[in-house]
């Protein structure tokens, strides 16, 4: 394939520092379909935004059908067919399914009004174009998952699209949505459109590639014809180890239950959610995205206020929809999104762990013991040996796996007796990502009981003791370690 | 420009730029007009004349490091001078009133804590925004001190009146004694206290104070009710300055102490602020107004010339923010 769409070579960003992408190289030709394969952290995500134009690499060369492109600004990338589905996909939940596909189309025709008639034919056409039936005239927002990706598609499409880039595209999908969005993918690729997927669970959509590229830390470690790879390898290079997921050191047998959840509801999200809790244990809660795990994390730690059941603690009610109660009980929760939930960026590194000792460490007046604090706080970094120069810097300074560290650090201090931990790698390099799973070991090893929210399977086979499956607001399966394959788990969380 | 480490290390911090501010405007104006800006009585004048809207700059302070923001300052030291005066009327006490006196500042501070209480309960238990809550209750206070005179200024307190604002103790200005007091206590409250920390973590990120369970709603409601009481103690001084109470006093006085808290460093979306920047923005202000007037500058010109300070250091603010983000 001489007539490559779109190439890059040596493309190398930095931020403050550290390197986000390594001298990266590959190329797409028009009609194929590359999966670019990494875990969180490995520089995907930087990637796309240097195709999209939205940020600049600091070296390297990028040409789109044979010309070699000056600074890119997202208006050139556009112009150059080169579009972006985010995970979020971007569109206008208010708005009709037509005005959304239409949407980009009509101001890059610089028209100022907006053409109703040619805005629905355009919408019909694209729609017809990838054969799929939607109708016209409902609003975005009442669309399912998959039908919104396939707006975004759509969108994309209106736009002539030459390549399109899919962001995390199956994170949210069943398995039989994500049959129909390989026949999609196929039929593009007839059109004539080229293809980038880019996941770090990419073994569903090896079928229709013909090219696998994997990142590590910003380099390429790997890159061949997607024949070639399999779930295994692809884990394999992405990770940089045969990752044969170990199940935890098994639980005692008269562990005694520390939590009990029993009907939990909130109407529309989640429904009739009962389970037990022992200490000792690790209990992973896995689902698709928008299985309802987020809310029923949040609804254990007070976020969200359920409309009914009960959570009890060592016996004891704990008070529903109340962060301040929950804490005081002794549950702790590390949030799914560190940068907004987790952390406050600006502040120092200290006080971002001693914000949760603030009560513990002052005088009946508030006034605070700031020695006993920082040296509480310091203590803290050293024991979950957070690589940080300067404890007073601002905690944005750390890399995503540190800052992970701070957040955990924040709620160990507070010796918590359970703690609830969404998401607890995600964005955090490969060698942080064991280091906390060697944490959560060692936390339940200590008689916390931890809840490990996640859809990466690897973590969950190699931290749980017990599985149990989220679908659609419910609990519906529950497998204890060892008792279930990644491939089985995964079946389970997309049927 | 910086050519010592000593300068450049100075000039790195918001409070260190600030502090040369003021040398320069100080050092101008006494150039400018050297016998009479450099006189003891400009200091003494001075010294009686900040203080009161210093205060009320400390209110906009802490209500700031939360992200949100306290117009109702005015108004509510308007109501609590009124309560006051009132009292001060009404009730004939013994001697030349300090007993009296007394009474009127405790009305009047349970006044301040009472709006400060209402701010704080839109604020944080109803979510309204603080700047259009605030808005609306100043609006009230100032609504309830006309209903309350008819719009007129009351008058005739008894002589102990003056005691906060019109009187020395050891040579200092009263209530240049009662502002160092207060910007210390709130320094210390801000640096030393759970509190203090407390309140500017929740300003950097409400969310994540969420998420790490911060009582945010207790916290906020004593953020305002202590803004309402540093408001009513600068209605005290007011009224005893003006020997008066009155509605409309002080209007121009509510963006004097936003402007003050903004140059002074604090940051108008939360999480940072420190009271030395404050002072020093207060002594700026004094200098440049003090100044202004000795040269003949009108009244009106003044509030341009702070409207237009005020989007300049915004300006400054914000354009430093995203150089050091970039």
């Amino acid at each position: 394939m001489t007539d490559a769409l779109v190439t890059l070579d040596g493309v190398t960003k930095t931020y403050s520092g550290i390197t986000a992408l390594d001298g990266v190289g590959f190329s797409i030709a028009a009609g194929e379909a590359v999966c670019l394969a990494g875990e969180n952290g490995s520089g995907k995500s930087t990637l796309i935004k240097i195709l999209a134009g939205v940020e600049r690499p600091d070296r390297g060369k990028i040409v789109f059908a044979g010309k070699t492109q000056g600074p890119l600004n997202p208006r050139l990338s556009a112009d150059a067919g080169i579009k972006v589905i985010f995970q979020d996909f971007s569109l206008f939940p208010n708005l009709s399914v037509a005005e959304n596909i239409a949407f980009s189309a009509e101001i890059s025709h610089g028209s100022r009004l907006v053409r109703r008639g040619r805005a629905r034919a355009l919408a019909a056409q694209t729609l017809s174009r990838i054969g799929v039936d939607i109708p016209l005239d409902v609003a975005v927002e009442t669309l399912s998952v998959a039908h919104k990706q396939l707006v975004a598609i759509c969108r994309a499409l209106a736009t002539k699209a030459r390549l399109i880039i899919m962001d995390e595209p199956t994170t949210a999908l069943t398995e039989r949505e994500v049959r129909v969005l390989l026949d999609i993918i196929r039929r593009l690729k007839a059109d004539g459109v080229a293809v980038l997927f880019v996941s770090h669970k990419l073994a569903e959509v090896l079928e229709v590639c013909e090219h696998v590229v994997v990142l590590r830390n910003g380099q390429k470690v790997a890159e061949g014809p997607a024949t070639e790879f399999d779930a295994a390898s692809l884990t394999r290079h992405m990770t940089g180890r045969d990752v044969a997921a170990q199940p935890p050191a098994p639980l005692a047998e008269n562990a005694p239950v520390l939590l009990r959840v029993e009907g939990l509801n909130k109407t529309g999200i989640f429904a009739d959610v009962s389970f037990d809790l022992h200490a000792g244990e690790v209990l992973a809660v896995s689902g698709l995205l928008g299985s309802g795990r987020t809310a029923l994390a949040k609804a254990l730690f007070g976020l969200v206020a359920p409309d009914g059941g009960s959570i009890r603690l060592n016996d004891r009610g704990v008070p529903l929809g109340n962060p301040v109660a929950a804490a005081e009980a002794g549950i702790g929760y590390v949030p799914e999104d560190r940068l907004t939930e987790g952390l406050f960026l600006t502040q120092s590194i200290v006080q971002n762990i001693a914000i949760g000792r603030l009560d513990a460490h002052g005088n009946a007046a508030g006034v605070l013991d700031w020695r006993a604090l920082l040296g509480e706080a310091g203590d803290w970094l050293r024991r979950l040996s957070v690589k940080a120069p300067d404890p007073t810097a601002p905690v944005r300074s750390l890399s995503g796996g540190n800052q992970q560290r701070v957040v955990l650090a924040r709620w160990m201090a507070r010796s918590p007796k359970v703690l609830i931990l969404n998401g607890p790698s995600v964005g955090v390099d490969v060698g942080s990502k064991a280091e906390i799973h060697g944490i959560i070991a060692d936390l339940a090893a200590s008689g916390l009981g931890v809840i490990v929210i996640s859809d990466d399977l690897p973590e969950v086979l190699s931290t749980a003791h017990r599985i149990l499956v989220m679908k659609d607001g419910r609990l519906v399966q529950g497998f204890a370690s060892g008792q279930v394959s990644e491939t089985e788990l995964a079946h389970r969380l997309a049927s | 420009m910086s050519n010592s480490p000593a300068i450049s290390r100075l000039l790195a911090s918001t409070e260190g730029r600030l502090a040369v501010i003021a040398v320069a405007v100080f050092v101008f104006m006494s150039l400018l007009s050297p016998d009479k800006f450099l006189s003891a009585q400009n200091m003494t004048s001075m010294a009686f004349q900040f203080p009161e809207f210093a205060i009320l700059a400390l209110a906009m302070t802490i209500t700031m490091l939360t992200g949100g923001i306290d117009l109702s300052v005015v108004g509510i030291a308007n109501l609590s001078a009124i309560i006051a005066a009132m009292i001060l009327t009404q009730v004939t006490g013994s001697g030349d009133g300090a007993g009296v006196l007394m009474m009127a500042y405790a009305a009047a501070m349970c006044v301040g804590l009472l709006a400060g209480l209402c701010n704080g309960i839109l604020v944080a238990l109803l979510g309204l925004p603080p700047i259009l809550a605030t808005l609306g209750s100043g609006l009230i206070f100032t609504g309830i001190a006309i209903a309350l005179t008819g719009g007129s200024a009351m008058m005739g307190f008894p002589p102990a009146t003056a005691w906060i604002g019109n009187t020395t103790l050891l040579g200092i200005p009263t209530p240049l004694i009662v502002f160092v007091v207060l910007a210390a206590g709130i320094s210390y409250l801000l640096t030393r206290t759970g509190f203090g920390v407390k309140l500017r973590m929740y300003g950097a990120n409400p969310l994540a104070a969420r998420f790490a369970a911060i009582n945010i709603d207790a916290m906020l409601i004593k953020v305002y009710m202590l803004s309402g009481a540093l408001a009513a103690i600068a209605g005290m001084v007011v009224m005893s300055r003006a020997n008066s109470a009155k509605a409309d006093y002080g209007s121009s006085y509510l963006l004097l102490a936003v402007l003050i808290a903004v140059l002074g460093g604090v940051n108008p979306y939360g999480g940072y602020g420190r009271v030395i920047g404050v002072i020093l923005a207060v002594l700026s202000m004094q200098f440049l107004s003090s100044g202004l007037n000795m040269v003949g500058v009108s009244n009106f010109a003044r509030e341009l010339i702070w409207g237009s300070l005020l989007i300049f250091v915004m300006i400054v603010n914000t354009w430093r923010a995203k150089g050091s983000r970039s």
